[in-house]
C-alpha cells in the first residue's frame, strides 16, 4: 500500500477494464514520472470524452453531435442496415471496408442473467428506423454467442414479417490462418456448416 | 498410446516424484492411504483437465505448497509428446505441450486420451441421472470434441433462459404483475435447437454403447441376466434432429404454463436418464452391491472399447478393481483388458492381481514409488 494520492490512482486505474493490479502500479508510477503537459493533456481528453460524446440520435453510436459521421455521410446507402450490439463493433466493420450501409447500435444484447431484456436495447428504435420501407435488407452482426444469436433470433422474428430481408453474418474458420490452428470446436462447426462449391 | 514418464511437484501427498512407465501393465502396490489414486488422479486430471475425486483444485495442490504441476509424456505411433499442467486454485491452470505454452489449457485435451475407473464410479449406478448424463456427455466430448461446445451452448441457454423464468416468477410473487416473457419463444427455439443437437448425439452413443456394455457385465458378472442400456429422453421422437428439436419445442409449447408457474425450465435433455436394466429389473434399487458395481465396470469398460474401435487407443486405469472380484471374474476381467496398450492396476495385495496380467510392480510408500524386481 501506498500513501494518498498514488494509492487513489492506483484503486482508479485497477478498476479499468483489463487492468490488472500490477498494471495500475506500472501506469501510476509512469504517470507520476511523466511530463506535467503529458499528464495534463490526457487528464483534458479523459474528461473531454464525457463532456462531448454523445450518442446519435439516429444509429446510437458515439458521435460529437446529434449525428454520428456514417449518419450524415450523404454516400451511404440507406437501403441496407447492419445492427450490432457496441460502438467498436462499427469500427470493427468499419475497418473492412466492405460495407457502404448504415448501423444500429442496440447497445448489448438479450441478458436474463444480468436482467437484459428487449426494453433495455434501442430496438424499439430500430423498429420505428424500419418503419418507413427504405430499408430493404436488415444484417444482423451480433456476436456469435449464445446471447448474441438471442438477439438475432429475436431481431429476426420481429422483422421478417415487415418485408425486410434478414441475413446473418456466417461464422466459421478464420481466414488465413492455418487449419491446423483452429480450435476442435471451431473446426467441428465449420465442417458443421460446410457449404457446396 | 501410453505414458512413458510420469513427473508430479507438489500434487496431492506427493513433493516431487519421477516415474517410469511402460507400455503394457503396470501394477501399483502399495498399503490403503499412501497415494496410489494420487497417481492415477493426476494422470486423469492431465488427460481430462478435471478430477473424479474433487471438484474444486484446491485438494490437489500438497498443503503448504502454492502450485501443482503435472509433467507427463505420452507416447503415441511412437512419437512421444511432453505434456505440463501448473494447477494453481483460484487460477486459470497453465499448460505446455512440448514445452512451448499454449494459449488455452484446453488445447492439452486429447494429448492423453485415458479412461478411468475408481470406487466412486459406483456412482454412476446408484447416483442422481446427473451422474449418468456426465458420463455420456464426457464421452461425446471425447469422442467429438466439438460436442463441448454444443454441451456449453445448451447449458447456457438453460441458465438465461432459467434466468428469464426466475425473474418472472419472483416478480409475480410480490405482485409487480405479469412481466415480459416476450424473448421466452426466442429461448425456446435455441434451447430446442441446442437440445436436439446433444439428444441426438447421446442417442447415438447409446446406441454404439449398448453391445460393449453388455459384453463387458458378461465378462465381469456372474453372468446373471444381460446388461442393457437405453436413453431415456423426456420427449419421444428422434433420432434425427429435425424431428427431436420439433419434439422439444412441441413439449415446451405444452410445458410453458407450469413452467412460467414454477419459474423453472422443465423440458429438455438436462432432465433425460440413461436407464441401466439387469435382465428384466432396472439395475438402480434392484441390483445387489456387487452387481451394481460391476455394472459400473462395465460402462467404463465400455467407454474403453468404444474408443479403442474408433481409432486412438486410450491408457486404461483400473483403481482398485481386482479386490472386489472372485478369482473367476478376475481372470475374465484379465482377459477382457489384457490387450490394452496401457493398464495402470491399483491394489493393496499384490496376490488380488491375477498371474496372467504380468507387467512391472511399482511398491507405492509414501510420498515415493520403487520398481520392484
Amino acid at each position: 500500500m501506498y500513501e494518498g494520492a498514488i494509492q487513489d490512482l492506483i484503486d482508479e486505474l485497477g478498476r479499468l477494464p483489463g487492468v490488472g493490479p500490477k498494471s495500475a502500479q506500472r501506469i501510476a508510477f509512469h504517470v507520476l514520472s511523466a511530463d506535467p503537459a503529458d499528464v495534463k493533456r490526457l487528464a483534458a481528453a479523459l474528461q473531454r470524452v464525457k463532456e462531448l460524446v454523445r450518442f446519435c440520435t439516429t444509429c446510437f453510436n458515439v458521435a460529437e453531435s446529434e449525428q454520428c459521421r456514417i449518419c450524415r455521410d450523404p454516400r451511404r446507402t440507406g437501403d441496407v442496415l447492419c445492427v450490432v450490439e457496441e460502438p467498436k463493433d462499427v469500427v470493427a466493420i468499419e475497418r473492412t471496408g466492405e460495407f457502404r450501409g448504415r448501423y444500429h447500435v442496440l447497445g448489448g444484447a438479450i441478458n436474463p442473467l444480468e436482467g437484459i431484456g428487449p426494453d433495455n436495447l434501442r430496438i424499439r428504435e430500430l423498429m420505428a428506423r424500419l418503419a418507413d420501407g427504405t430499408v430493404k435488407e436488415l444484417i444482423l452482426a451480433t456476436d456469435p454467442n449464445t446471447e448474441g444469436e438471442a438477439t438475432a433470433t429475436y431481431l429476426a422474428l420481429l422483422v421478417k414479417p415487415m418485408g425486410i430481408a434478414v441475413t446473418r453474418l456466417a461464422s466459421g474458420l478464420p481466414v488465413g490462418g492455418d487449419l491446423e490452428y483452429a480450435d476442435e470446436i471451431t473446426l467441428g462447426r465449420a465442417f458443421e456448416g460446410r457449404r457446396a462449391v | 498410446m501410453y505414458v512413458s514418464r510420469l513427473e508430479l511437484v507438489d500434487f496431492r501427498s506427493y513433493p516431487h516424484l519421477v516415474v517410469e512407465f511402460e507400455a503394457g501393465c503396470s501394477v501399483l502396490v502399495g498399503p490403503n492411504g499412501v497415494g496410489k489414486t494420487n497417481l492415477v488422479e493426476a494422470l486423469h486430471y492431465l488427460s481430462t483437465l478435471d478430477s473424479h475425486r474433487v471438484a474444486v483444485d484446491a485438494p490437489l495442490v500438497r498443503a503448504g505448497a502454492t502450485t501443482a504441476v503435472i509433467r507427463g509424456e505420452i507416447v503415441h505411433d511412437g512419437r512421444s509428446l511432453l505434456v505440463e499442467l501448473a494447477v494453481e486454485p483460484g487460477r486459470a491452470n497453465r499448460a505446455r505441450l512440448n514445452g512451448a505454452p499454449v494459449r488455452r489449457p484446453r488445447e492439452v485435451l486429447g494429448a492423453l486420451r485415458m479412461v478411468l475407473f475408481a470406487p466412486e464410479d459406483l456412482a454412476l449406478v446408484r447416483g442422481d441421472p446427473a451422474e449418468r448424463r456426465r458420463y455420456l456427455d464426457d464421452l461425446l466430448v471425447a469422442r467429438q470434441p466439438r460436442y463441448a461446445g454444443v454441451r456449453a451452448d445448451y447449458e447456457r441457454v438453460l441458465k438465461q433462459r432459467n434466468a428469464l423464468l426466475r425473474t418472472a416468477y419472483l416478480a409475480r410473487k410480490v405482485g409487480a404483475g405479469a412481466r415480459d416473457l416476450s424473448t421466452l419463444d426466442v429461448w425456446d427455439l435455441h434451447l430446442a435447437q441446442h437440445g436436439a443437437e446433444l439428444m441426438a448425439a447421446r442417442m447415438e452413443l447409446c446406441a454404439a454403447l449398448g453391445p460393449h456394455v453388455a459384453k463387458a457385465y458378461d465378462a465381469v458378472a456372474a453372468g446373471r441376466g444381460a446388461a442393457t442400456v437405453a436413453y431415456r429422453p423426456g420427449v419421444e421422437g428422434g433420432p434425427d434432429r429435425a424431428t427431436l428439436a420439433q419434439a422439444l419445442s412441441d413439449a415446451l409449447t405444452a410445458a410453458r404454463p407450469s413452467e412460467v408457474d414454477r419459474g423453472v425450465t422443465l423440458v429438455g435433455p438436462h432432465r433425460d436418464d440413461l436407464t441401466l436394466t439387469l435382465g428384466e429389473l432396472p439395475a438402480k434399487g434392484y441390483a445387489s452391491h456387487g452387481e451394481s458395481w460391476s455394472f459400473a465396470l462395465a460402462l467404463r469398460l465400455a467407454a474403453y472399447e468404444l474408443l479403442r474401435a474408433e481409432g486412438v487407443e486410450p491408457v486404461l486405469a483400473l483403481d482398485d478393481v481386482f479386490a472386489e472380484l472372485d478369482t473367476g471374474r478376475r481372470d475374465r476381467l484379465a482377459e477382457l483388458v489384457g490387450g490394452a496398450a496401457q493398464l495402470l492396476v491399483t491394489c493393496a495385495v499384490p496376490q488380488d492381481v491375477p498371474q496372467r496380467l504380468g507387467g512391472v510392480r511399482y511398491d507405492v510408500a509414501e510420498g515415493a514409488l520403487r520398481r520392484a524386481g
